[in-house]
């Protein structure tokens, strides 16, 4: 079936299962069988999950065993894995960049989810491509740059100004720049907050306390990010300061943590009775308890005596925001003990689809039901209505699920809206970082559960909850995880790149000055060898873009990993996907 | 370890859908088409990835060789003016689709089975619409080298 002809190569081919991310669409079996005859593979397995460590340990033992000296993974997406198959090849003694990853799961079974047919046989195709390429790669050794041992926070709440601290302390210069006029974000506006009933506002104020002890942290405030340029190790970045005129300087960083935040949901008019006389949302009814100390919970002056919540407000919703906000359970939890502590015969209703106090915070849940408050369960589909009644007050009427289903009529002096987290607009900075957003509008990680603070922007990292909705102490874990992903390539003082960097055959190079023309890092320069003319390219200063490849008319010039006969060579294997 | 619940492959349903070369970036496009996926969006499974660190790496060559090879398109999924490497990568790619199109149109294939747009790290709903688009557009053309 392959056209290719026999190989000297010894390659072994593994393609993953990822669970059933991939073997539910493709038939992994019938992959390696079109595969395992190809000229130059030797093994050809399917695996379970090939990062896992016993996947690892079965391609090193097969690299040992049967001298391979290319290896390809059939799996994710290259940017999740490369470096840890990289890694099982440096540690079998391979050259780590003997090495390729077919994208057959972002790229394929996900993709055709609705065609496992038609998926299994792009999938031969896949790897059949990635096996021409690696047939043709060669032993190369990595490039070292210096980086610039400073990073950048976009955003001063509870996460950034954590981050700032653990990179000065670690020894990292720190440039912390907040849009607002005050340090702090949401936490800073808090009263006491779970697990531990610290005080928002003082938490935020002992840490900027502690920010500003440190010189190595610069603080700006009321400033924007304008423009970025560079790359991982060496970025350039614009930020435009509060001075007056306002101006814009430079700053220069190794890497960059984006701990943007979130916006509180904002109900719609006349959602759950929003904009009524006595309703409220979660973030207003914590500043309403919070102003109650001593003076007794009061909505616009008049004293509350029975309050009804309603969960899940903007929260999965079929039409709206699809996701779980995680943290307005327990925050509700949470509010109706601090009630309860303030007046006990305050009457508190908890209307809810599901209750989510995970972990610990069961104990919070536990706590409020002790207090006296009555947890209802209304249906998903017959959610809580609040209507204005004759004396002044408020009516929620609701089904309760757990008696019966009977309908409630639950007079009221308050209907707190659950609000949760949604991602804040940030239109600008999206567009400048260029980072991925999820579904759900938040930025996305690369890997929930392996590379949890990076994005695909290397160096970028994000950092509490402008990642999805997180707790305080949920944004600091993710903010200190950023510190140690940052400080673990900058620390260093030099990072390693791939040395796919382009290269000249001096014998095919007529030195027309093309190439020399094509490149803007002046990495390219005239050299005289054995009398001819003829062009040279630095692999310090060349970045690997390929920009003089296709302009050079004597095709003398590859891009290492891309080379002429490289793609070609893959093109061709794409094509051949039907079974042998 | 036997694969769950995938079928077995339907030669006919394979010929039947055009074969699109996409050639997108490691760190622009890329990332958008494999959010494509994490999202679950279709297209056609016609469609296969080579991805280069850059657009302005392109050979026209290779577009060539790939539909003289049998792929019914070729679609380049640019950096646009987010090439972190060229800041005129936008017209380095548009000079290597017009000397692509030249080859294309002197060996015989239309000047529209190579298309280019550019896509971003969060296009991927683009992207998806991109090639169910010009898989749409290359099934109403003659297959390549057919007369």
């Amino acid at each position: 079936m392959s056209k290719q002809p026999a190989s000297e190569r010894r390659l072994g081919v593994y393609v993953c299962h990822c669970g059933g991310n991939i073997s539910d669409y493709v038939d992994v079996q019938a992959v390696v069988d079109a595969v395992k005859d190809e000229p130059g593979v030797v093994v050809a397995k399917h695996t379970m999950f090939a990062c896992s460590d016993a996947g690892q340990q079965e391609m090193e033992e097969d690299i040992a065993a049967n001298d391979l000296d290319g290896l390809v993974v059939a799996s994710c997406s290259p940017k999740l894995h490369v470096v840890t198959f990289r890694g099982v090849a440096k540690r079998s003694g391979m050259n780590p960049y003997e090495y390729n990853q077919a994208n057959i799961r972002e790229q394929c079974s996900w993709t055709h989810t609705d065609d496992p047919a038609g998926a299994t046989s792009k999938a031969i195709g896949l790897v059949r491509g990635v096996i021409a390429r690696t047939r043709l790669s060669e032993a190369l050794e990595p490039l070292v740059v210096e980086t610039t041992q400073k990073a950048l926070i976009i955003g001063g709440g509870v996460a950034g100004l954590r981050a700032a601290i653990g990179l000065a302390d670690i020894g990292l210069g720190v440039f912390l720049v907040e849009r607002e006029a005050e340090l702090g974000g949401w936490v800073g506006r808090f009263g006491p907050i779970y697990p531990h009933e610290r005080n928002g506002h003082e938490l935020i104020s002992s840490l900027i306390e502690e920010a500003r002890k440190r010189p190595a942290i610069k603080i700006f405030t009321g400033a924007e990010i304008v423009s970025k340029t560079g790359s991982f190790g060496n970025y350039a970045v614009g930020v435009r300061v509060a001075t007056e005129p306002p101006q814009t300087i430079q700053i220069e960083v190794g890497s960059i943590i984006v701990a943007t935040g979130f916006d509180s949901y904002r109900p719609a008019d006349g959602e759950f009775g929003s904009g009524m006389d006595g309703v409220a949302t979660l973030p207003e009814f914590k500043e309403l308890i919070d102003a109650a100390a001593g003076a007794g919970l009061r909505y616009r002056g008049k004293p509350v005596r029975s309050l009804a919540y309603i969960y899940c407000v903007g929260s999965r919703q079929p039409d709206g925001n699809e996701y779980c906000s995680r943290f307005c359970c327990t925050a509700t939890a949470h509010a109706s003990i601090r009630v309860a502590e303030l007046d006990p015969n305050v009457r508190q209703y908890h209307l809810y689809r599901d209750i989510r106090t995970y972990g610990a915070f069961e104990l919070l849940y536990t706590q409020a039901r002790k207090d006296g408050a009555i947890y209802v369960k209304f249906p998903d589909d017959a959610p809580p209505v609040v209507a204005a009644d004759k004396s002044g007050g408020l009516t929620v009427t609701v089904r309760d699920l757990l008696s019966g289903d009977e309908e409630l009529e639950i007079p009221v002096d308050l209907v707190v809206q659950v609000t949760g987290m949604v991602p804040r607009a940030n239109t600008d900075l999206v567009g400048l970082l260029k980072l991925p957003l999820g579904k759900d509008g938040f930025f996305n990680e690369i890997h929930p559960k392996l590379r949890p603070v990076e994005t695909m922007v290397d160096g970028v990292l994000i950092a509490g909850a402008c990642q999805g909705p997180k707790s305080s102490a949920e944004s600091v874990a993710s903010g200190l995880a950023a510190v140690t992903q940052s400080a673990s390539v900058l620390k260093k003082g030099s990072a390693e790149l791939d040395p796919l960097v382009a290269t000249v055959d001096p014998d095919a190079c007529t030195w027309c000055g093309k190439c020399l023309d094509a490149c803007p890092y002046g990495a390219i320069e005239q050299l005289s060898l054995n009398g001819r003319e003829v062009a040279t390219i630095s692999v310090a200063g060349c970045k690997g873009c390929g920009g003089c490849v296709p302009v050079c008319p004597e095709n003398a010039i590859d891009l290492r990993g891309y080379t002429d006969a490289q793609i070609t060579a893959m093109i061709d294997g794409l094509l051949q996907e039907a079974i042998a | 370890m036997t694969a769950l619940a995938a079928a077995p492959v339907d030669t006919k349903a394979r010929t039947a859908a055009p074969r699109i070369l996409v050639f997108s970036t490691n760190n622009i496009s890329d990332p958008g088409i494999d959010l494509a996926g994490s999202a679950h969006l279709h297209y056609s499974p016609g469609v296969r990835v080579i991805s280069l660190p850059c657009t302005s790496g392109i050979r026209p060559s290779w577009i060539l060789h790939a539909v003289q090879q049998g792929f019914d398109g070729v679609f380049i999924a640019s950096d646009g003016d987010e090439c972190a490497y060229l800041p005129d990568c936008a017209k380095r790619a548009s000079r290597i689709v017009a000397e692509a199109q030249t080859l294309l149109k002197a060996n015989g294939f239309e000047g529209q089975r190579l298309k280019m747009a550019a896509i971003c790290s969060v296009c991927a709903e683009n992207f998806a619409k991109h090639m169910t688009q010009f898989s749409e557009a290359l099934a109403a053309l003659p297959r390549p080298g057919a007369n």
